[in-house]
């Protein structure tokens, strides 16, 4: 916790942000770089040919996806229990990326969709709560742009994020309920064969990396805008 | 009489005087039942298939049409920081206003249910499960759309956002609710979405009070 304090005065944040920027942007591009390369030149799947390489970009998006869900349910929490202006800022700036990779998961799931299940769309349990996790990000966008005191709209959107948090796995649970057509998952459970293994896994750290330092630099030009804001007022940077 | 009762009365009454958005709800669902058949077209099988869907995913957004003024008219006079100020604590000021418009909107929507279901030729025990699934359900519509009523009581055009942030959320109660229905349908036991569909209204009752009292007091800035 103390250690988290320290880096939630902006100025810390700002200076330590800073330093370890570049070498996050550097490990993106490696990770991508070489996931990229294994993953469209693996052997072509016994079942799905060659359209497995499109499994490199889809899942690590949708794992991004939900990740950053639990990043603004995080921030929103640390935010409305210790007040620390910077999580809100955080919070607000991971929105529009889990909308964005939530979106790219669907649009790639789809493409591949069409080879696989011979269609664009199917209401199945996956994709149907993918999508409603779409709009719960464009909902929790709405409501910041919606209230302009800033302080209120931190703290309204916080709330709703977390009853959002509450809410996801029951929503997870009445969908997969309701229907399912999509494959399991074969990571953890080891039924994936190392050769696709390995370019998933660098991909997947790969998106990491890359939701991470957009993050970073999103957050920073939040607080750079700040400052120009109170310097135009006339008050303390 | 305790102070959650007359709260309680006082806006079933405000409800019902005030433009009565009951009637207002009601001739929305009745509205909505009339379109489906004239944009799918007359065939009573058809109709019959979805009629637990359609009347389900109506009765939700006749629900929302009064939502947005849970809290927003109260605040706006004033007798919102008023009631802040009474003994009753907001979350049980907000669990009063969630009843009261269950008591004004969910509950005559669930007894109008039947004769829409009659019009789309839904045979008889489905007809009961979607009666009893409505009866159940709709509270946790209001309480999770208290959240939202909420979160955007200060905002002019509230009733632009608030159905964007909780349809998603209340996605559960129609899965619950019109599944139910289908699975009679089917000749399934309905009775164990009615189960689920209960609990999720349970906690959704017990739990919502506490997100609205706790936004309504960031905007009522105390």
């Amino acid at each position: 916790m103390q250690f988290l304090f320290r880096y939630a005065n902006p100025h810390n944040f700002m200076r330590l942000s800073g330093a370890v920027l570049p070498f996050f942007a550097l490990a993106t591009v490696l990770c991508l770089a070489a996931g990229l390369y294994l993953g469209f030149s693996v052997p072509p799947d016994y079942q799905q040919g060659t359209t497995i390489a499109l499994l490199f970009i889809h899942v690590p998006a949708d794992v991004v996806a939900e990740a950053a869900y639990g990043a603004i349910a995080l921030c929103s929490l640390l935010s409305l229990v210790w007040r620390h202006p910077l999580s809100d800022t955080a919070a607000r700036a991971a929105a529009p990326f889990g909308a964005l990779f939530t979106a790219l998961g669907l649009i790639t799931g789809a493409l591949w969709g069409k080879p696989m299940w011979g269609t664009y769309w199917v209401w199945d349990a996956r994709l149907t709560s993918f999508l409603l996790l779409l709009f719960l990000y464009l909902g929790y966008m709405a409501l910041w742009n919606a209230i302009e005191d800033e302080t209120r709209a931190a703290r309204a959107a916080a709330i709703l994020a977390l009853v959002g948090v509450v809410n996801i796995p029951i929503i997870k649970f009445s969908v997969d309920w309701w229907s399912t057509l999509h494959q399991g998952e074969s990571i953890i459970s080891g039924k994936i064969a190392p050769v696709y293994l390995w370019p998933l896994l660098l991909m997947m750290t790969g998106y990491m990396l890359l939701f991470a330092t957009l993050w970073l630099i999103r957050i920073r030009t939040a607080i750079m805008e700040r400052r120009a804001r109170n310097l135009m007022q006339g008050g303390p940077a | 009489m305790s102070p959650f009762a007359i709260l309680l009365l006082r806006d079933t009454k405000l409800a019902a005087r005030s433009g009565g958005s009951a009637a207002l709800a009601l001739s929305f669902f009745a509205l909505v039942a009339t379109l489906v058949p004239l944009g799918i077209g007359p065939d009573l099988r058809l109709l019959a298939r979805v009629a637990g869907g359609v009347l389900w995913v109506g009765a939700v957004l006749s629900a929302l049409l009064s939502l947005d003024r849970l809290f927003q008219g109260d605040f706006e006079d004033g007798s919102l920081d008023l009631i802040a100020l009474s003994p009753l604590p907001l979350e049980l000021t907000s669990l009063a206003k969630i009843a009261a418009h269950w008591l004004s909107t969910g509950l005559p929507l669930t007894l109008l249910s039947p004769l829409l279901a009659l019009l789309f030729n839904l045979p008889g025990p489905a007809t009961g499960f979607l009666f009893v699934s409505l009866l159940i359900g709709t509270p946790a519509v209001s309480a999770i759309g208290a959240i939202g009523a909420s979160l955007t009581l200060s905002l002019k055009r509230g009733g632009l956002i608030l159905p964007l942030i909780i349809l998603p959320l209340l996605s559960p109660v129609v899965i619950f609710g019109a599944g139910a229905v289908s699975a009679t349908l089917d000749g399934l036991d309905g009775t164990g979405a009615l189960e689920l569909l209960a609990a999720f209204s349970f906690a959704a009752v017990l739990l919502s009070p506490f997100a609205a009292a706790a936004s309504v007091r960031l905007n009522l800035g105390s």
